[in-house]
């Protein structure tokens, strides 16, 4: 009956010239006659203000320069782009130069979806991206072999914003890249800047996984571990540390602050202007908000990454990808090499108060300025390695079914910490048993 | 003296009905009052821990922003023109499969009411991807009568379930009364049925206007070109990861998005009234 409607409707619509069709071509590249300029599309998500800007600024320059490859820039969001793509990627019209995450590359380049850029990246590029940025962006191809789907250029570590004000008070160290505090020397200033009605920090847990994961590095926590081509998830003494340690400063020191834990990664940041707590762990990029909202006369710096046993952090990165029915990959590469050179990366990554993989653009001035907190930011990058999680088959569907209610339920102390791991192992286990028949 | 009076004591009586009315309006108003309050402030305001409802400073750097960034009015425009399409078409197809289904009973009826409900209950997700295949190789992708399409086929069924129960509650007996006044099925339906179904229809206009101007997913999925997109493709530019949002060109954004959808209900409310069949079998 649908399908009838459909049928019906088509025709009627295909009468309503009021409608206009605007575009018409079925997506992704134009063949490009001779004469004719190669055109792209170029799926973007950028979303911030300067972001956008540094976007566009890059594409029409390009456009510029380039007459007989010519990019649209279109724009896409976040919360929805995987959705996109599957559909188009299946319909083949999905677009040229794809930009997305690290672990949605490997679904997608299983599947056939992404184009290998092993053998076609220019040197220049691949000098300028340290190996271990390369890594977040090598995936099986869902035959046995290994290929790289994507140029990795941005990321993010996980720094502390804290409240100056009532950092100075305290009295304790001030940490610096290159001695930062100790998870230990940590929970003692947290402890001792909760006063009276303030807390030394807040969690915001709403979605603890990614955040949870990535600090559990610190102290070799990976999650997941590997033997004989099958992976199991593994909650030791090292996976439980960093889940223990917050979980003490919210019910034992009692020095996070509980009306954080249920909110969003932005949420607390009004309280935090009003110095209802002094320490806000949080992505890099979150000094964005915070650079914009602070009332004026608000001192706030940067802290480095905590120390546990290491100060490693498990890393993605937003990537760039040519998609495998591009009917222009060379071209495509062309302009994610142009699009990606150190220049722009300083620019994109400025734009999204994020890392740029480049070591070029890590040098440039304007990412080590102590303004912003940028010089703490950017030294952060030697800290990311590539998170163990990104190449577990059915890591999703662990984190949203299994991880995600089960460290919910813990940092609401409903559970104990052997109960979350009980949890995270048995019923991730038969989840990622599917994943692996 | 007595009149009054009693005047009074009715208009006490009717005091806390008022109160109730009232309440339920700033419950209904409340949203958009709350977003026309974010969109005038600054993001420092926002950001406050003791929120205002009116604006410290009022900004409309927002709506600058909004409207500097996107191209908010050819989005809303193309909104426009697919939710007024989608709206018509899925009215005029579903009107006359209403009368036959709510006058003609039998096993097919039985079986199209059947069908109707349950394609009600496939979620969307599940068949996005074989209709954006028959879409493809129709050329309707990257088009907007490709959006249309799949609009008026998502909201046909309940279009349908809506006009059927119109037509079942216009009596019979009317239409009886016409042919025995030597009406033909023609003129019965044009001349005396239709009138009385247009409030049914002006609240199936509206579900069906509301429904395709709000829509996301199919119109992500099947509007690739930034020329083609529309509004609620254009509002998400604003949202990022997590849940982090630019709030402010939302806001403002979003309370422009609001307007059409206000217009369009205004002109039509007053035919959403119903009372045109109040003593229509009477006496």
């Amino acid at each position: 009956m649908r399908m009838k409607s459909a049928l019906a409707a088509a025709a009627i619509v295909a009468l309503a010239a009021g409608c206009g069709s605007g575009g018409g071509d079925k997506g992704g590249s134009a063949a490009g006659k001779p004469g004719e300029p190669v055109k792209l599309n170029f799926l973007s998500l950028a979303w911030q203000k300067e972001s956008v800007a540094a976007n566009k600024q890059i594409v029409d320059e390009w456009n510029k320069a380039n007459p007989t490859i010519q990019v649209t820039y279109v724009q896409g969001s976040w919360d929805n782009v995987n959705d996109q793509l599957v559909t188009q990627f299946a319909g083949g019209t999905a677009p040229d130069v794809i930009h997305n995450d690290s672990p949605a590359l490997s679904g997608f380049a299983s599947d056939g979806y992404l184009l290998d850029l092993s053998d076609k990246l220019p040197a220049e590029l691949k000098s300028d991206i340290p190996q271990k940025s390369w890594d977040t962006v090598t995936f099986d191809d869902g035959k046995g072999k290994q290929g790289v789907y994507g140029v990795p250029f941005l990321q993010e570590s996980q720094v502390i914003i804290a409240n100056k004000k009532l950092l100075d008070g305290a009295g304790v160290r001030i940490p610096t890249p290159d001695n930062p505090w100790t998870w230990d020397e940590f929970s003692a200033a947290a402890k001792k800047m909760t006063k009276g009605d303030a807390f030394g920090v807040a969690w915001p847990m709403k979605s603890p996984v990614n955040k949870s994961l990535n600090l559990a590095l610190n102290f070799g926590g990976t999650f997941f571990q590997t033997v004989d081509g099958k992976t199991t998830v593994k909650v030791g003494p090292e996976e439980k540390e960093v889940l223990q340690r917050i979980h003490d400063q919210l019910y034992k020191d009692k020095s996070a602050d509980p009306a954080a834990l249920g909110q969003g990664t932005a949420d607390p940041l009004p309280a935090f202007y009003a110095g209802k707590f002094a320490l806000l762990p949080a992505g890099v990029y979150l000094r964005q908000q915070v650079a914009e909202q602070a009332p004026k006369g608000f001192e706030w710096v940067t802290l480095p990454p905590l120390k546990g046993t290491t100060t490693d952090q498990g890393a993605v990165s937003q990537t760039l990808s040519v998609a495998q029915d591009s009917k222009h990959p060379d071209e495509a590469l062309k302009f994610i090499s142009y699009f990606l050179n150190p220049t722009n990366q300083a620019k994109l990554a400025k734009g999204d108060w994020l890392l740029p993989t480049s070591v070029k653009a890590a040098a440039d001035p304007s990412m080590t300025t102590k303004e912003n907190g940028w010089d703490v930011a950017t030294a952060s990058a030697k800290n990311l390695v590539v998170a163990p999680f990104l190449k577990v088959n059915g890591f999703d569907e662990w984190k949203s079914k299994v991880a995600t209610p089960a460290l919910q339920e813990y940092f609401a102390n409903k559970i104990s910490i052997d109960d979350v791991a009980k949890k995270l192992v048995d019923d991730g286990n038969k989840v990622l048993e599917r994943y692996q028949r | 003296m007595t009149v009054t009076t009693r005047g009074g004591a009715a208009g006490l009586r009717r005091v806390p009905q008022y109160l109730a009315l009232l309440a339920y309006v700033v419950f209904l108003a409340f949203p958009l009052l709350w977003l026309l309050s974010t969109a005038l402030k600054t993001p420092r305001e926002m950001a406050l821990a003791d929120p205002t409802w009116i604006p410290r400073e009022p900004t409309l750097a927002n709506f600058a922003d909004a409207f500097g960034e996107q191209d908010l009015v050819g989005a809303a425009t193309r909104s426009l023109v697919v939710a007024l399409a989608s709206s018509v078409i899925t009215v005029v197809i579903s009107l006359p499969a209403a009368y036959a289904i709510a006058r003609y009973r039998g096993l097919v009826n039985r079986i199209a009411i059947g069908w109707v409900l349950v394609s009600q209950v496939f979620p969307f997700i599940l068949i996005i991807i074989p209709l954006f295949m028959i879409l493809r190789d129709l050329e309707l992708v990257n088009t907007l009568p490709g959006l249309v399409v799949v609009h008026v086929t998502f909201t046909l069924p309940f279009a349908l379930w809506m006009l059927q129960g119109y037509v079942r509650a216009v009596p019979a007996e009317l239409e009886e009364a016409a042919a025995m006044d030597g009406a033909g099925r023609i003129r019965t339906i044009v001349g005396v049925v239709a009138p009385l179904l247009a409030p049914g229809v002006v609240a199936t206009l509206l579900f069906a206007f509301i429904s395709s101007w709000n829509e996301f997913l199919f119109a992500l999925v099947i509007l690739q070109d930034p020329d083609v997109m529309t509004l609620p493709l254009t509002l998400v530019r604003f949202t990022g990861p997590e849940g982090v949002a630019r709030l402010g060109p939302l806001a403002a954004a979003s309370l422009m998005a609001t307007i059409p959808s206000l217009i369009f209900f205004a002109i039509i409310q007053r035919r959403l009234k119903s009372g045109l069949m109040a003593g229509a079998v009477k006496g």
